[in-house]
């Protein structure tokens, strides 16, 4: 089977699964960091149970058709740029960056966007507007629901090629910190997240870089979160989330 | 009881023996599944209850609460897979991986084109070590020139830095990586398997560990997989299950099983890349090292003394 079906199934299940934590904390006014724990356990439970269900056991088989690297045509010829950037990649590396644009695209110049934004900042504001802040927030949990389902599905398979409990370990919630780190901006999450890959990948490719080839590998493993701490601490100033961020909405109040 | 290595290993130990002395699960041997730390006391004093007369723990994270119940159920005995453990009524069981990494070495050293091999451990620890240490050994006693490449990636969970270390191994002239790094070196076949994919000529290799993981190498009509260092807990668990049947059970001993009883393997699956030639150059020095010809190093120190000495 191809690929690509295999991430669209990912994007509807991950948008499908995503109604539970609209229904709790959207309908329910139920507290979203419990109710988004509750659904990280629950996830990787019904993961792992449907694939001993299938399977018969703990963990899947090797993908047969995952996404290959492959070479851009065209691009992949300009000389210097293309070998770095067009050469040997996986299509879906670029798909996400182009998300990240869509989703600035989407958030900052379409109607849809502003009143997106405005069920986050002031719902009130934008209940009094006729905006509909229930349907609002339903929309925008199920959208962050398939992107991760997409996500997920794209991790296992370019880099894991399975599924076990420990395929999905901690990405999610570095996905947070890049959202905190990038200034709850899109095209800001996406260049934190970039700088996470390049942390990572320090420490492994430090052997062939002539400056670091000295430094003690220790340094270089916790290169990524002591630059991410700094880098919160220091030098992108206040990361201010949405101001009503976490916070249900209650027709009515004030 | 499925992961397929360790534990489900030695569970097929178990029910093999179970079915040579006809008894079935429930009914002879059973097993208890602990999914998280907290779950082991509970189910050892389940097992001591239903007066099994034998425990196994597999895997060193269950060390220090079998060495407790050991201590307060002395009539009932222990065995621990992969650590030692002091207790009169208990016995350690280890497997000799340095042998086992030796021999694939000395088949990566035949196999290589390129004299440049690459080691990917999980984390650095004795245990790795002792993998690294024997595979070392076994490509340089084949041919000194050969270099090695060591990583750790400081996880056994950690596809995605597998796949990076394997990149950078294979970009840098390396064509065969030795893995002794769990779920780590999913990434590192991963890597194999996407070259493979663009370009079938290329001529690289993946060595798995603990079983034979020649189907994690499978892409398209090729195999990626040159061998795997089988380590084969079934074995152990098997012998020491029927040495305790019949009242010898080797309590307060360290167990170590090797080439001796079979417990460690080369495994030969991919006919095309294990050519004649490199099994019958395995099975030499398989020879050497049974007529004590060869001494494998299990340590960095060791391994500097080994390769002095070639």
């Amino acid at each position: 089977m191809d690929p690509w079906v295999s991430i669209i199934v990912a994007t509807f299940i991950g948008a499908i699964f995503s109604i539970i934590h609209a229904v709790a904390s959207v309908s329910f006014r139920a507290n979203q960091v419990v109710s988004g724990v509750a659904i990280n356990m629950l996830a990787l439970g019904i993961g792992v149970y449907l694939t001993k269900q299938w399977y018969g056991k703990g963990q899947t088989d090797m993908v047969s058709e995952p996404f290959f690297r492959t070479d851009i045509p065209i691009l992949a010829d300009i000389p210097i740029i293309g070998p770095i950037f067009f050469q040997g990649i996986y299509v879906t590396s670029y798909i996400a960056i182009i998300f990240a644009f869509i989703a600035w695209y989407v958030l900052y110049r379409t109607p849809f966007g502003l009143r997106l934004r405005a069920v986050g900042e002031h719902p009130m504001a934008a209940d009094t507007n006729g905006i509909n802040v229930y349907r609002m927030r339903y929309i925008a949990v199920i959208l962050s629901g398939a992107l991760g389902g997409l996500g997920g599905s794209v991790f296992a398979l370019t880099i894991v090629s399975n599924f076990s409990h420990s395929t999905i370990v901690g990405q999610g919630f570095m996905a947070l910190a890049a959202v905190i780190f990038g200034k709850w901006h899109p095209l800001g999450a996406m260049g934190a997240a970039l700088f996470f890959g390049l942390a990572q990948s320090l420490s492994v490719v430090s052997g062939g870089i002539p400056v670091l080839q000295d430094v003690p590998q220790v340094f270089l493993l916790i290169a990524p979160y002591v630059l991410t701490i700094l880098a919160l601490a220091g030098f992108i100033g206040r990361a201010e989330a949405p101001r009503a961020n976490g916070e249900p909405y209650i027709k009515g109040s004030r | 009881m499925d992961d397929k290595s360790f534990n489900q290993s030695a569970w097929e130990g178990l029910q093999e023996w179970g079915k040579e002395n006809g008894l079935e699960k429930g009914n002879g041997f059973d097993y208890a599944q602990s999914n998280e730390k907290a779950d082991y006391i509970p189910n050892l004093n389940r097992l001591i209850r239903d007066e099994y007369d034998l425990i196994f723990g597999i895997g060193f994270e269950l060390k220090e609460d079998l060495q407790k119940v050991a201590k307060q159920y002395p009539d009932t005995h222990f065995a621990l897979v992969d650590d030692t453990i002091e207790a009169d009524n208990a016995v350690s069981i280890t497997f000799k991986e340095h042998i086992g990494s030796f021999l694939v070495g000395v088949a990566a050293a035949q196999k290589t084109e390129t004299n440049k091999l690459g080691f990917v451990g999980g984390v650095d620890s004795p245990l790795i070590n002792k993998f690294e240490s024997g595979f070392i050994a076994g490509a340089k006693s084949v041919n000194p020139d050969i270099e090695v490449e060591v990583e750790y990636a400081e996880s056994f969970g950690d596809p995605a830095k597998g796949k990076i270390i394997a990149s950078n191994m294979y970009n840098n002239g390396i064509d065969i990586i030795y893995h002794a790094s769990g779920g780590t070196g999913n990434g590192v076949f991963n890597e194999a398997k996407d070259i493979k994919q663009n370009d079938p000529e290329r001529k690289i290799w993946v060595i798995g560990v603990d079983r034979d993981q020649h189907e994690e190498g499978q892409i398209g009509d090729h195999n990626v997989t040159l061998t795997s260092m089988v380590k084969r807990v079934d074995v152990a668990v098997k012998n020491v299950t029927e040495q305790a049947m019949n009242g010898e059970f080797p309590g307060g001993e360290k167990l170590e099983f090797g080439l001796e009883e079979d417990a460690i393997n080369v495994a030969t699956t991919n006919e095309d890349a294990m050519t004649k030639e490199i099994v019958d150059s395995v099975n030499e020095w398989k020879e050497k090292i049974l007529n004590g010809d060869v001494e494998v190093p299990q340590t960095h120190e060791e391994l500097k003394g080994f390769i002095d000495s070639l």
